[in-house]
């Protein structure tokens, strides 16, 4: 069914970014040359991980053993279905936050561009080494650099605020680590063996429901943080004093998503679904997903400053795709996973957009954005297709994600979360559409003489709106996402490939 | 019989410089820190000889003056041994080339070659402790580093005398009740070889005096080991220490207590005899545990760098203490290597702590600012990468022996200090992320006014010292990295008796 051969591609376009970083700094004298590094380091690990899709879609799985970090545990890279899937995400969006940071940092003349220009890279090299992690070991060695990678970009200004967010994001990833480290040692213990494998690593290993449910425990919380479930999740929101493009990339994308990423690895590639349904794991799942769903957005509601309420969304977008693993099921399992992707182009326009007001208008209250759809068309033109996706609406592919989890929860007979679905639907177009209908149909103050923002941001923004609206259409787009999710659920539930 | 003579070199290089560096100093007092450096650097090239002979040909026994023991004194340099001494040499070594620069700006010029002579000696001491194979010879030994050591904290700032006394009380009491052990036990089996010990007591069990002894000696050691409550003496001698006697001594001090623990613990008493019989391993487990928290507790509210360090060293001991507590392999495993990964950070960050000492005059965490990241670039790397180690990310030493450390409690169904060492992990990220913080960062307008004031210039540490520092911060990366070489080749060969 599967089929490894032995490649550098994946170690590659892991390292690309991080050999980037030594040029970003060299370079911090001559700005222009110092983003051209940033911008080729970009492309090329696109370039890269787009060069392992015809592969992946082969069930041909690219893979490299690299030494023993610990003993019977190698230091592996592997790019399975989901690997791919995921790191194509981050590494595409990568390249529109790219061309937006630039006219993001220049446009507020931002200090020390050259460390944020190098932890950016060192994030998405972290962001890619998660996506291909072979096994748990591997996993943890990237997701802490992760962690720690993205400190210095959430404390970016170094004002009093940026620094407690700091402070507390710390304080819930570093946790998170140690829960995922005690997991994958205990793991390691029972097993002996920590690779993912689809399906399930315990297989043949009888366990008790007295090991089974705190290890998961553990992995839940471990995973957790950075997917953000609640009650774990006020982080994500103090984070949001970090500059828009980091909350755009990181905080919708590359740290949150590896989060979510976590979240189903550690379902179906270490517990399984036996286990899942056997001990109940997944009604645990489901319902801490349920809630942060239904409270995320109605958090989200009560949000006056702009970022705070798309922090909130994606909280709770988040957990649609804890609940897309969490039910268990094909169908549920691949819009979960769609869910990834289609958030992912959804949730940074829409941060984007915040962004954009920013700079050019230095408003960041949704009670300020009163008409502004008239000086910035485009921008807000983008922010309505952001919101109508997320509301699940077609023809943005937020509709397809919803589709199949709506579907799934049907197969998987938990209609309840169908109906917490539906809800969360309600509840996005009531936060979203009120912005839409402030900036296009009521009269603003003080915005004569304001122009559109400068194309730097403004084209990052509509691309991806423009793909959200593509995808939706037309799933299987460029990059066979609908296929690459086919093949990762058929290797977890079997099937036909 | 031939004998490798290879062997028992380690101990006589440091003994035979402590003994000529006041010899030729005495007209040019220039010459006292290049041999100093040249003996540390052949004992260093002659322990990591060792550790390749042993790796190969297995223990090695070194009868002195080719007296069989009982009766003759016997040096055994088993993979254990050979280990420690290559790690305390390689270590001393690179401390001493960083030390020539910061002794002569913190130690009087009349006090300098006597330092040097002292800090031979106290090689000497470290060196004999792990190597000898005879009970009252490790006492001999032990004395030897104690008495060099209270010399070495005594030479530093004002209150360092007082430091030093407080170590002397301490000390002695530790060596007195080592001896006193040892005195038991020796009226019970006639013998003080180590292995010939291990061999009587194998085939007598629980007699009280034998109880006793091992308590008497797990006490006295760990005095010196500075295990929790034990460790009264540690931070004021850390602190008032000269820079160059601290870096010394924290990476390496304190292990030779651990390691004489260790040794006795398991190789003489046996596996059996101190987890069953007479389960002291519990004992020194929980203490451990209490000295994890409780160091970095304390850890948390200093604001001097160099007194942060020395609690931390309380609460890292722990984590060695509690890998011999578990008493299984993975346990042990982790010990051991946090011997090694332990002197890596902890060498680190007291280098730094010179660095900021020779430059700003001070190691204040309060008066640190982000103009040092801009003086001292490098320095503040290392130190980054140190904290880092400390807290235990990956791919740095410090996570890997976390790792080892959480299997061990794992096998043996210790929840709590599974807990424990995770807890301990978070509260360094407090102690350590506080100084980042301020090195680093400083809220815009406070920084706008300082700028305008002072522009930071270049200041960086010279060559001498900072390479060394550089040294360290690498060493805990690449040692983190190819962890398991070292575990494969070396450290699955230091367990003891009945856990192979």
């Amino acid at each position: 069914m599967q089929e490894i051969y032995s490649s550098t591609v994946p170690l590659l376009a892991v390292m690309v970014s991080l050999a980037a970083v030594p040029l970003i700094i060299l370079s911090s004298r001559k700005p222009n040359l110092r983003e051209f590094w940033t911008i080729a380091a970009s492309v090329a690990k696109f370039g890269l991980v787009l060069s392992l899709l015809p592969g992946a879609l082969q069930g041909r799985v690219a893979s490299i053993r690299l030494f023993e970090i610990v003993p019977n545990v190698q230091l592996a890279l592997k790019a399975d279905a989901f690997g791919v899937f995921f790191a194509l995400v981050a590494s595409c969006l990568w390249i529109f936050t790219s061309f937006y940071s630039i006219g993001y940092v220049r446009g507020l003349d931002e200090h020390k561009q050259t460390r944020y220009f190098s932890y950016f890279a060192v994030c998405l090299s972290a962001t890619i080494g998660i996506a291909f992690s072979a096994n748990l070991v591997t996993f943890i060695l990237f997701y802490e650099i992760l962690t720690i990678a993205t400190y210095p970009l959430i404390i970016h200004k170094e004002t009093k605020v940026a620094i407690h967010a700091g402070r507390k994001y710390l304080a819930y990833t570093l946790t998170a680590g140690v829960f995922l480290i005690a997991a994958a040692a205990w793991t390691f213990q029972l097993n002996g063996n920590l690779d993912f494998v689809s399906g399930g690593l315990f297989q043949g290993h009888t366990l008790t429901a007295g090991t089974i449910v705190p290890l998961f425990f553990l992995f839940l919380i471990g995973v957790g943080v950075k997917a953000s479930i609640m009650p774990l999740h006020s982080w994500l929101p103090t984070a949001m004093a970090a500059p828009t493009p980091v909350s755009a990339l990181l905080h919708a994308v590359a740290v949150v998503k590896s989060g979510v990423f976590g979240v189903v690895r550690v379902v179906a590639f270490v517990f399984g679904p036996v286990l899942m349904r056997q001990f109940g794991l997944n009604i645990i799942l489901m319902v801490f997903a349920g809630f942060t769903i239904l409270v995320g957005s109605l958090l989200a509601l009560k949000q006056d400053n702009l970022k705070r309420r798309l922090a909130y969304s994606t909280i709770a977008h988040l957990s649609y795709i804890v609940l897309g693993a969490g039910l268990v099921g094909s169908t549920a399992l691949i819009g979960g996973m769609l869910h990834i992707a289609f958030h992912a182009t959804m949730k940074i326009t829409l941060f984007f957009c915040a962004g954009a007001i920013y700079v050019n208008l230095n408003r960041e209250n949704i009670s300020d954005l009163n008409g502004i759809g008239k000086v910035m068309p485009w921008t807000m033109g983008a922010f309505a297709v952001g919101s109508i996706g997320l509301s699940g609406i077609p023809p943005v592919n937020g509709f397809i994600s919803k589709w199949y989890l709506g579907a799934g929860a049907i197969e998987s007979g938990y209609v309840i979360f169908l109906v917490v679905l539906v809800l969360s639907g309600i509840l996005n177009a009531a936060y979203f559409f009120p912005i839409v209908h402030r900036a296009f149909f009521r009269r603003g103050q003080g915005l004569k003489d304001h122009h559109e923002a400068s194309p730097f941001l403004v084209v990052p923004l509509v691309l991806t709106a423009v793909l959200s609206v593509a995808f939706g259409i037309y799933p299987d787009l460029f990059f066979k996402f609908f296929k690459l999710t086919s093949r990762v659920a058929a290797g977890i539930f079997g099937g036909v490939l | 019989m031939m004998q490798n003579n290879a062997v028992a070199l380690t101990p006589l290089i440091f003994l035979f410089a402590g003994i000529v560096i006041p010899l030729v100093a005495i007209k040019i007092r220039r010459l006292a820190y290049p041999v100093a450096l040249l003996a540390s650097l052949s004992a260093a090239a002659v322990s990591v000889y060792n550790l390749a002979a042993v790796l190969k040909a297995g223990t090695i026994n070194y009868f002195f003056g080719g007296w069989l023991p009982p009766i003759g004194i016997e040096y055994v340099l088993d993979p254990l041994s050979a280990f420690m001494i290559t790690v305390i040499n390689n270590i001393a070594f690179i401390v001493l080339i960083h030390s020539g620069k910061i002794v002569e700006k913190e130690i009087p010029k009349h006090r300098i070659v006597p330092y040097y002579a002292l800090v031979m000696l106290f090689l000497t001491g470290c060196n004999g402790i792990v190597m000898t194979g005879d009970l009252f010879n490790l006492y001999v030994f032990l004395e030897i580093s104690s008495l060099s050591l209270y010399g070495i904290i005594a030479v530093g700032e004002k209150k360092a005398p007082v430091a030093a006394f407080r170590y002397l009380i301490m000390g002695t009491l530790g060596g007195g009740f080592y001896l006193l052990g040892v005195g038991f036990l020796y009226i019970f089996t006639g013998s003080l070889n180590m292995a010939d010990v291990a061999g009587i007591l194998s085939s007598l069990g629980a007699q009280p005096v034998v109880i006793v002894a091992l308590s008497l000696m797990v006490l006295g050691l760990g005095i010196k080991m500075a295990i929790f409550p034990l460790h009264s003496w540690l931070p004021d001698a850390y602190t008032y220490a000269p820079s160059a006697s601290s870096s010394i001594m924290a990476p390496i001090g304190v292990k030779i207590g651990a390691y004489g623990i260790l040794r006795i613990l398991f190789f003489v008493f046996g596996l059996k005899f101190v987890t069953q019989v007479f389960p002291i391993t519990q004992v020194i487990a929980w203490l451990s545990a209490a000295a994890i928290i409780y160091g970095s507790i304390m850890a948390m509210a200093q604001d001097e760098m160099k007194r942060m360090l020395a609690y931390s060293s309380i609460s890292q001991i722990g984590y060695i203490g509690l890998g011999i507590g578990l008493a299984n392999p993975f346990g042990i495993i982790g010990a051991v290597l946090h011997v090694l990964n332990h002197g890596l950070m902890k060498a680190c960050l007291f280098l730094v702590a010179g660095n900021f000492r020779i430059k700003l005059g001070h190691s204040k965490i309060s008066e640190f600012d982000d103009t040092l990241r801009k003086k001292m670039p490098w320095t503040t790397t290392a130190f980054v990468v140190g904290a880092l180690a400390m807290i235990g990310i990956p791919p740095t030493v410090g996570f890997f022996s976390k790792w080892y450390l959480a299997l061990g409690t794992i096998q043996n169904k210790s929840w709590h200090f599974l807990a424990v060492i995770l807890v301990s992990s978070l509260l360094n990220a407090v102690y350590f992320f506080r100084v980042i913080e301020k090195i680093f960062f400083k809220p815009l307008a406070e920084r706008k006014k300082a700028q305008e004031d002072s522009p930071p210039g270049r200041m960086e540490v010279a060559l001498s010292m900072l390479v060394p520092t550089l040294v360290f911060a690498a060493a805990i990366l690449a040692f983190g990295l190819l962890n398991t070489i070292l575990v494969k080749g070396i450290l699955y060969k230091v367990l003891p008796p009945g856990l192979l």
